[in-house]
């Protein structure tokens, strides 16, 4: 134990002597957050749209107000040719053209019904999806209200009303921040951990003292001991200073009890520890341990379920990410923080994480050696 | 046991791949002695050393060092010796005290023996107005003789030194080698490499290694009179060329 603390006491001043650390730990949190959970998110606003109105009527007028009045999109054309309102996609100045046949006020009126054609550049799948949504309410809205408004007095309309009251549970307002944070937390403390552990060990073999420590007595297992709790440490300081920011800042709440997320995530950070560990056993540089714990960060977090669901990857992607620690920790983190999801709640997530960790840090002591073969 | 082997190896070997860096060395040095490891770059002698202090596992051959072997005693040949690397060995981002006490630590002395042996350290090599400056910001020569202190913090049997003086100005070699001397006169084994052939002449044996093998074994003045040299500088480029 003895040993184990003058390491710990060498590891703290080296840490705290490098002039990088202190705004790592302190400001990367505060960042993050702060840009990330305001620009991550699923909402499109702006959208730039132009409008080819053939029809060029009080009604065509009125639909188009409707959504230059959401505040959601920005009218950027108006043309009388469609392809020279295409033309648009390709400059990027445009990302719907609303196409308004001659005779759509008329049609109205006449029949109850009216078509107007909606191209939208679906370059991006997802983005192609929400403007979709929006044109679709935006459209149903107006046409409701124009009925109304033909109908005279709406109490007489006996056409079926279907109300559909949508209830938001556990994020009623659905705001992306509180959804985001507890994401963006998880990013950060994997990020810390598994950077500055890798990193710590190989700069020792970079620049040569890990010889010297290899040729003392020191026990594999108090070396590894002294060189994993600093970073466990500051991963633990890192989401408690990020949790406290988020709650400050973005007023996200805290429905479960703190102390369930500190045991979840002291079990986390051994898996990630771990996979720090283990990089540096077979990296000789800095450079290799950076670009090898990005590569598996990378996939973590892309499949983790911290930008985008899991439940929209394809059905073994879905499997796959059962070996992925991010997608549990973010899962359990959301769980606890947003709905107040209780031990027995979380507990196979205490499982497998247990497991993973015991498996990474067997892996990594394993392969770490003082004797070369 | 005045004479006892403290060293010892029998066709020591060491291959990597088809390369064979160290090729069946046998030698042994006794207790106390000053024993030079001479060679050209690339000769083998640190593969030789890393074998020795038990960093590195060797391919074939006998070795003891302390009477432990080095297959399978490496941990206990670790508690008795002293190591000064190629590499600089200290923590550049550390000051000279925190070294010092890091390095007692880990090797078990305890807070008081610690504290005397800082004090004494920084009183002998004249450091102490020194001792809460970064390691980086001294002169080589002085965190050279500061990383030998540290090798011999524990006052092991034997101090395994790699090319100590390299790139160190002729004066702070001489208070080095007193240094040597001193540890030596306390009973030590210090096993040195070295590229200065005038530091050969201060060593009671050497041997010297050309691609990978022993090509001589003796003291200095044996070998100046076998090789008809009147330097171990003369010595040696009739050997490793």
């Amino acid at each position: 134990m003895r040993i184990i603390r003058f390491i710990l006491k060498k590891e703290f001043l080296q840490i705290f002597r490098n002039k990088a650390m202190i705004p790592l730990i302190f400001f990367m949190p505060l960042v993050q957050l702060l840009i990330l959970s305001n620009a991550a998110t699923y909402e499109i606003k702006n959208i730039k749209f132009s409008v080819v109105d053939f029809d060029q009527s009080k009604f065509s007028r009125e639909l188009i107000s409707k959504f230059t009045s959401t505040g959601y999109f920005i009218l950027t054309e108006n043309s009388f040719s469609v392809a020279e309102a295409e033309e648009g996609f390709k400059k990027n100045t445009t990302k719907l053209v609303l196409n308004i046949p001659e005779d759509f006020e008329k049609d109205y009126r006449k029949n109850g019904t009216a078509k107007i054609h909606a191209i939208i550049n679906a370059e991006d799948g997802s983005a192609a999806g929400i403007i979709n949504n929006y044109t679709m309410n935006i459209v149903q809205q107006f046409a409701g209200g124009v009925k109304t408004e033909w109908s005279g007095i709406a109490a007489l309309d006996n056409s079926p009303v279907i109300n559909i009251n949508y209830s938001n549970w556990f994020n009623p307002e659905l705001d992306y921040k509180t959804y985001m944070v507890p994401g963006i937390l998880v990013a950060l403390v994997s990020m810390i951990g598994m950077f500055l552990t890798g990193m710590n060990i190989v700069r020792e073999k970079e620049i040569g003292t890990i010889e010297q420590l290899n040729v003392t007595p020191i026990k594999k297992m108090h070396f590894i001991i002294g060189k994993l709790l600093p970073f466990w440490i500051i991963g633990i300081f890192e989401l408690a200073f990020g949790t406290t920011l988020g709650m400050l800042i973005f007023n996200i709440p805290m429905l479960g009890s703190p102390f369930l997320i500190l045991l979840v995530a002291s079990i986390y950070l051994l898996v990630i520890l771990g996979m720090g560990l283990f990089i540096s056993t077979f990296t000789n540089t800095q450079q290799q341990a950076m670009f090898i714990a990005w590569f598996f960060l990378v996939i973590f977090m892309l499949m983790g379920g911290i930008f985008t669901p899991v439940e929209s990857m394809p059905d073994w992607a879905q499997k796959v990410t059962f070996f992925n620690p991010i997608s549990h920790f973010s899962r359990t983190l959301r769980m606890i923080m947003l709905k107040g999801s209780g031990f027995y709640d979380v507990l196979n997530t205490i499982y497998v994480l247990a497991g993973y960790a015991a498996v990474m840090l067997t892996f990594a002591i394993f392969r770490y050696k003082k004797v070369e073969g | 046991m005045e004479n006892e082997n403290i060293i010892y190896a029998e066709n020591l070997t060491k291959k990597f791949g088809s390369f064979v860096a160290v090729n069946s060395i046998s030698f042994s040095v006794k207790k106390g002695e000053i024993y030079g490891f001479l060679g050209a770059n690339g000769a083998g002698k640190t593969t030789a050393i890393r074998m020795l202090c038990g960093l590195s596992t060797p391919s074939s051959g006998k070795a003891t060092v302390a009477g432990f072997d080095v297959y399978k005693q490496t941990e206990n040949i670790k508690k008795n010796i002293g190591y000064m690397s190629q590499k600089f060995s200290l923590y550049e981002d550390l000051t000279v005290k925190e070294n010092i006490t890091f390095y007692g630590g880990i090797y078990g002395l305890s807070d008081k023996e610690i504290k005397e042996k800082t004090e004494y350290l920084l009183d002998i090599l004249k450091i102490g107005d020194a001792k809460d400056k970064l390691i980086k910001s001294l002169p080589l020569g002085w965190k050279q003789k500061l990383a030998f202190s540290v090798a011999v913090i524990h006052n092991p049997k034997i101090v395994f030194l790699d090319e100590p003086t390299g790139g160190v100005d002729p004066l702070t070699r001489r208070q080095f080698w007193n240094m040597i001397y001193e540890e030596a006169s306390r009973g030590i084994t210090v096993f040195v490499t070295t590229h200065y052939m005038d530091e050969a002449e201060y060593c009671n044996r050497v041997s010297i290694m050309s691609d990978g093998i022993i090509a001589a074994l003796d003291t200095p003045s044996k070998l100046k009179e076998k090789y008809n040299a009147n330097t171990m500088h003369e010595v040696f480029v009739k050997i490793a060329r």
